[in-house]
């Protein structure tokens, strides 16, 4: 058991359960355990996920409350889709200028923006995620308000696996690097970090443009499974659902986020039974959860292994602190 | 030159119901720092209850308007109490979640008892005369917007600097603790912020009942987003500021409507609310105070 | 490093959690019909979709009461898109998982266009009612998507019919349009509207939008008087035209206006009001003071079931219905695929909506009727045979 516990040991475990997990989605796909439904299910959940782990970025660890996560998003599906379906690229060409593009938006509206503060900051982000969606509107090039219809279905359990782990792995690193500790220290206190000689600016424009970055690709994948796109499907509401994400899931925890992301998607699949009432359930959902726990499921910290033997052994059912 | 002040006409009719809205949401912004998305929806509660009271009890407009401003005060009051209250030490964009839910939670418990489905609000309740003024078209419902606006604006301006409630209200806007020490009430006077500010958004509610006609469970989405525009435009958190925003905010998009693109309007707007935040980040009326170390 | 990687294991296995526990059973049929109702209850155009679902429900009702289809009930599952396509595309991989032998739904084409892989994959026919985008039945090389039907106009359809009556019947030579710009619909009518109306020697004078929810329309319709146009075309829903309407005559607007069958619903005389909507014009497929029987007996069954008139989409949703319980008698079967064979070679349909036959594209072929209001009756002005 001691070479287990080496890092080396521990990476090639770890690289054993991605691929564990990987080969038995694909088997449950290709054997049909999974049905459709399941999959589109399935397909939701991974969007989600790279959305709200990439706008927790934002506002989890960097502390800025952004509203136009959606418009992102949107320039990352149409970007790609023009690429793939107009241009008869290949997909991965499709995501690469997808990303950038996005990236590039990010950074457009990160450096002016991120000047501004609090609530100022998310009216500013809500409009730019807003004008995004009317000038996508006013693109005959791309359908106007009908937008793209008839989009190959290319993104797979694969590339939404790769996009999950790549997302994770990246934020998570980035975090946990110098420059992590830079973006944080900007959420703690922005002064202080700004006296430690911290180029604040740089760090919220790098995590705006990241977490940009990952939106577009959530664009990408998603614009490429559900066969049409339309302005309309990224509006501020698409935002909100996915600050709800990040919020329930706590504020700053990358694990918090996808459990949150998993959460919503189940509940919105499961709750397409019950129109009437639907919409009140998931309202109180997200209040009472609020409100019993404001910080959200995970807080600011990580679920990890350690957590799980902790708790599973009864010693101490307290999180880590990281 | 004519069709120039038309347009200013509609601006300001459209602005008046901007700044309508943006005073109970500025209100409550100034107090707690919470942006409250329910408002819009508190506003469509109230034309809702002002409608009802129009068409079945038969009630005139006034009546109506205040039994709407009475029954939202108490929805004001109520969902402080059970949602906004327990946040109020958690961090802000809890609140603001939680903000988010009861906004849906209005909207469609609406929808549930109600269908989703638009209500008209009687002919009769409030007749409508046009002036023509050398071709200038202006409606007496127009000017009853525009003077509520302003008037309500004016009370509510009175009510927050010379009262002993106002008092309270802005020594809790600036330090809740030290407030406490001071022997005010910080739950009192938060919850008659509440209780000010969603009367002011039923007041809203019914007049935009009243001047589009209809009403509809999702109606307070749209007008609430612009009226949390123009809040921040004006400096959010300060009274004038909201109405001057409002106003700014209607003119703007009259103007662009009438002689730009109407494609564009929704925008154009936002582009120039970036525009003033950059280069004033507080808003208009904003006071720039360095943040202390 | 090391959280990061044992955050990366954690999370995918709290992810595989939550996959089978999104795994769900199947639900069996039996001596029953099942079909799906799809609809956007919720979200933004959930007013539309809720009287959509009211007119199917009504047909299923009428349908059980008068002994099913082939001795069987139909049993409606119904379930809410949230007005999304992603979301109705979910919903009908549920709905299809489910057992359904056709889909009813969604009302917009956008919601339509996100079931349409999962309805061919699986060749489950679904019906649209009010889906009136052209590419809804044909993908873009022109072929005809095998399962996908309609009882709708397409947009040409009504822009065309439009734009000849406005230049041929009214005399107008100069036109504005004024769309729904957040809408696919506003903007399929408005283009084939512009196209048949330049061919024919008119001038578009400008194309002004507004978006859903708008309430206010004074400022562009201040600027459409300045230019005095002979006729202003506003292809939307009523909800947003009923006031745009009242505004425009308030404003002194005096030219006529006209639209699509987005215009139907009892609001529009209450909130525009009776003498404004004078001189208004829409094409629609049949007329709710239609004396004809068939007519007469849905207006009313559906007043006393709702308490509340039908508007376009209860009424193409009542006729979804009834042109599936049409299709499963002449198949004889519950078979998904004889349904749609059955779909194909439907003529002579005789619905609320008009006698209809599906053509090769699956669109119905119907004649279509203009609409005049006069003093808050609808008045049909012109009736269009099909050719």
């Amino acid at each position: 058991m001691k070479m287990l516990e080496t890092r080396w040991g521990k990476f090639i475990i770890e690289v054993v359960a991605l691929a564990v997990i990987f080969t038995l989605v694909q088997y449950f796909i290709t054997a049909g355990i999974f049905n459709q439904y399941h999959q589109i299910t399935l397909t939701s959940m991974c969007i989600n996920i790279i959305l709200a782990v990439s706008l927790n970025l934002i506002n989890g660890f960097t502390g800025q409350l952004s509203l136009g996560h959606a418009g992102f998003m949107a320039v990352g599906a149409y970007v790609s889709v023009v690429l793939t379906k107009f241009m008869g690229m290949p997909f991965i060409v499709g995501i690469i200028a997808g990303c950038l593009g996005a990236a590039l938006a990010g950074f457009v509206i990160g450096v002016p923006t991120l000047r501004l503060k609090g609530d100022y900051l998310a009216i500013a982000t809500l409009g730019f995620g807003e004008i995004i969606r009317v000038i996508l509107q006013n693109i005959d090039y791309v359908g106007g308000p009908a937008g793209v219809v008839g989009i190959p279905k290319l993104t797979s359990w694969g590339w939404l696996f790769a996009g999950v782990v790549v997302t994770i792995f990246v934020i998570q690193n980035l975090i946990n690097s110098s420059y992590g500790r830079a973006i944080i220290s900007v959420r703690e206190d922005e002064i202080a970090s700004e006296v430690m000689g911290v180029n604040t600016t740089n760090y919220k424009v790098l995590a705006f443009v990241v977490g940009a970055f990952f939106a577009g690709f959530a664009g990408v994948l998603y614009a490429h499974y559900f066969y049409i796109i339309k302005p309309e499907t990224f509006n501020f509401l698409k935002s909100f659902d996915v600050l709800v994400m990040v919020v329930l899931g706590g504020l700053g925890s990358t694990t918090g986020a996808v459990i949150a992301a998993v959460f919503v998607t189940l509940l919105t699949a499961v709750l397409q039974a019950f129109p009437a009432v639907r919409m009140i359930i998931y309202a109180l959902i997200l209040i009472l959860i609020m409100i019993y726990r404001p910080q959200g499921l995970m807080g600011n910290k990580e679920l990890s292994v350690k957590i799980l033997g902790r708790i599973w052994s009864g010693k101490d059912g307290s999180f880590e602190d990281k | 030159m004519l069709e120039l002040m038309q347009q200013i006409v509609n601006g300001l009719s459209l602005g008046a119901i901007y700044a309508l809205i943006a005073l109970g949401y500025t209100m409550i912004y100034g107090i707690i720092k919470l942006i409250n998305f329910a408002h819009g929806d508190v506003m469509m509660v109230g034309a809702y209850i002002g409608f009802f009271s129009v068409s079945l009890l038969g009630t005139n407009i006034m009546v109506a308007m205040i039994f709407a401003m009475i029954a939202c005060a108490l929805l004001g009051v109520i969902i402080e109490k059970v949602a906004y209250k327990p946040l109020r030490r958690a961090t802000r964009i809890a609140a603001l979640i939680t903000a988010i839910g009861v906004s849906l939670f209005l909207e469609y418990t609406t929808i549930f008892l109600l269908t989703p489905q638009q209500r008209i609000f009687p002919q009769g309740a409030f007749p409508v005369h046009d002036y023509n003024f050398l071709g200038l078209s202006v409606s007496n419902k127009d000017i009853f917007i525009f003077i509520s606006a302003i008037v309500l604006m004016i009370i509510l301006q009175f009510i927050v600097k010379n009262t002993k409630t106002g008092k309270a209200m802005r020594a809790v806007s600036e330090d809740k603790d030290a407030a406490v020490l001071m022997g005010i009430n910080v739950d009192n006077t938060i919850s008659m912020t509440f209780a000010l500010g969603s009367a002011l958004a039923a007041a809203a509610g019914v007049m935009i009942g009243v001047y589009y006609n209809t009403i509809n469970p999702l109606m307070g989405i749209l007008p609430g987003l612009k009226a949390f525009v123009a809040a921040v435009l004006g400096g959010i958190g300060i009274i004038p500021g909201a109405m001057v925003g409002g106003f700014i905010l209607g003119i703007l998009e009259t103007l662009v409507s009438g002689y730009g693109n109407s494609l564009y309007r929704d925008a154009v707007a936002f582009g120039v609310l970036i525009l003033i935040l950059l280069i004033k980040p507080t808003g208009i009326f904003g006071k720039n105070t360095g943040e202390k170390v | 490093m090391r959280i990061s990687r044992k955050v990366v294991l954690v999370v995918l296995m709290l992810f595989m959690f939550g996959i089978v526990a999104g795994c769900g059973g199947k639900a069996g049929g039996g001596e029953e019909i099942l079909v799906g109702i799809n609809a956007e209850l919720s979200g933004a155009v959930a007013s539309y979709g809720t009287n959509a679902r009211d007119g199917a429900m009504l047909a299923i009702e009428q349908i059980n009461a008068e002994g099913g289809v082939l001795g069987k009930k139909i049993n409606a599952i119904e379930r809410d898109n949230k007005s999304q396509a992603d979301e109705a595309m979910s919903v009908s991989a549920d709905l299809v998982g489910k057992g359904i032998v056709a889909q009813i739904g969604p009302l917009t084409s956008g919601n339509v266009q996100g079931c349409t892989l999962v309805m061919m994959d699986n060749k489950i026919p679904l019906i649209a009612p009010a889906a009136t985008a052209v590419n809804v039945t044909v993908n873009e090389k022109g072929e005809t998507l095998d399962y996908i039907f309609r009882v709708c106009f397409i947009d040409p359809f009504q822009g065309t019919l439009m734009a000849q009556f406005a230049y041929e019947n009214l005399g107008a030579k100069t036109a504005v349009i004024l769309k729904d710009a957040s809408s696919d619909y506003g903007k399929g009518l408005a283009e084939y509207f512009k196209k048949t109306f330049t061919e024919k020697g008119g001038k578009i004078l400008a194309e002004e939008g507004f978006v859903k929810g708008d309430r206010d329309f004074r400022a562009t319709l201040t600027k459409i008087r300045g230019l005095n146009p002979d006729f202003i075309y506003v292809p939307g829903y009523y909800e947003e035209v009923a006031p745009l309407i009242k505004q425009a005559r308030e404003l002194g607007i005096t030219a006529p206006m006209g639209g699509g069958d987005g215009w139907d619903s009892p609001d529009m005389i209450e909130v525009a009001g009776k003498a404004n909507l004078n001189n208004t014009y829409f094409t629609n497929h049949y007329s709710v003071q239609d004396q004809n029987p068939k007519v007469q007996k849905f207006v009313k069954a559906y007043k006393e079931k709702y308490n509340k008139e039908p508007d376009a989409f209860a009424a193409l949703a009542y006729d979804a219905v009834q042109l599936l319980a049409q299709a499963i008698k002449d198949a004889n079967s519950t078979n998904p695929e004889d349904i749609k064979n059955a779909l194909e070679n439907i003529k002579d349909f005789e619905g609320v909506t008009g006698r209809m036959s599906i053509d090769e594209q699956h669109n119905p072929v119907k004649a279509g009727v203009i609409i005049e209001f006069k003093d808050g009756k609808q008045v049909m002005n012109t009736r269009i045979e099909p050719k």
